[in-house]
């Protein structure tokens, strides 16, 4: 990978670097993202399903935001004080999607107890 | 931020790398992204906001769909398309997704030419980037008309949990809007670029001040921003 050049005509004292790197790159990028969205739709037109099917979409989804991420979006070549500020607080959603995972099983439990099979 | 005086001549000292760099970062009390101008820190913190939204809507319909008894309706079948007597499942979708990705790919090089200072191809790319989002706007207008006219609404379907109506309009609504505005902001900023604003360094209208053309990579980061949700709601709404 190439370091981004920086902009040697700018005022700034720490000069502002520019991403630049070959067009191959994004070339290549975007080939991986397309063979990665065709897998990802044939797992469904296959027809996989179970822990294998999820699994599979997942590893595909992560493969795919990465990529974006890391390469259209250079975040790759950012320093980590950028990096760590941005990508880490989502991190914590996780912890909310267990507190729903919880309370939907709650929610569940309760309409199957008290309404039968209701809404 | 740009007016600094200039009290030292010698060039600047070099900043550590790795954790190291991040620590000093943080703890200089000064700017804390040190290579990073004003207008793309903001942008990214606005993507780390939006992401939240986004982060809540796949949330409430995680949630949504396992507190319910009634079965999901099977978006396999739900997105599927008749072409040539021929049901081919989530068709629709899969051509959606193929569309973004390749507006991510022109987009990721109208910013390489943009730092090129390549005027025409700059503008040319962003425009064909709108091209397509505004293609897949279209696709997903043709989407919503296909279900609302089988009977979709956010209250009902005919095919499973009542739920499905309301995630999906909100979801992809919301989602359809972003690409929308993405559409909006590129244009105008291609119209810039084409215009030659960022040459001659001509001052904004509402904000009087000299564009550089590194607001094409913060249009940018806008977009990929939108290609990655799509990335999310392909995986969670339409392939789980």
């Amino acid at each position: 990978m190439t370091q981004p050049s920086t902009n040697t005509t700018g005022p700034a004292i720490h000069n502002e670097a520019h991403q630049e790197h070959p067009i191959k790159l994004y070339l290549v990028v975007w080939g991986l993202l397309f063979v990665l969205s065709i897998c990802s739709y044939m797992v469904d037109y296959i027809g996989i399903h179970g822990y294998l099917r999820w699994s599979l979409i997942l590893l595909f989804m992560v493969l795919k935001a990465g990529l974006i991420v890391a390469i259209f979006m250079h975040m790759a070549w950012e320093r980590l004080a950028l990096l760590y500020a941005v990508l880490l607080p989502p991190i914590l959603v996780l912890v909310f999607v267990a507190m729903m995972v919880s309370e939907a099983h709650y929610v569940l439990f309760s309409r199957l107890t008290f309404f039968g099979t209701g809404p | 931020m740009s007016q600094v005086t200039q009290t030292e001549t010698k060039a600047p000292l070099p900043l550590p790398e790795g954790v190291r760099g991040f620590a000093s970062d943080w703890a200089s009390d000064q700017r804390t992204f040190k290579n990073v101008s004003w207008g793309k820190a903001m942008m990214w913190i606005f993507l780390l906001s939006d992401t939240f939204v986004f982060g809540c809507f796949l949330l409430a319909y995680m949630t949504a769909r396992m507190s319910t008894p009634v079965a999901w309706p099977n978006p396999s079948e739900v997105f599927a398309l008749n072409i040539g007597g021929q049901e081919v499942p989530l068709i629709l979708i899969a051509i959606m997704t193929f569309v973004l990705i390749s507006s991510s790919g022109t987009m990721a090089m109208a910013v390489n030419y943009g730092y090129r200072r390549d005027r025409r191809k700059t503008a040319i790319l962003m425009l064909l980037t709108a091209l397509f989002g505004v293609m897949f706007v279209g696709m997903q207008a043709f989407e919503w008309t296909k279900l609302i006219t089988e009977g979709v609404r956010p209250w009902e379907n005919p095919w499973g949990a009542a739920q499905f109506g309301s995630t999906f309009f909100m979801i992809t609504g919301f989602h359809g809007t972003h690409v929308t505005i993405g559409v909006i902001f590129l244009v105008i900023i291609a119209r810039k670029v084409w215009r030659g604003d960022f040459d001659t360094e001509k001052r904004g209208f509402f904000t009087s001040r000299k564009g550089h053309y590194e607001i094409v990579e913060i249009t940018g980061l806008y977009w990929h921003f939108v290609d990655l949700v799509w990335v999310f709601i392909f995986a969670f709404f339409y392939l789980w």
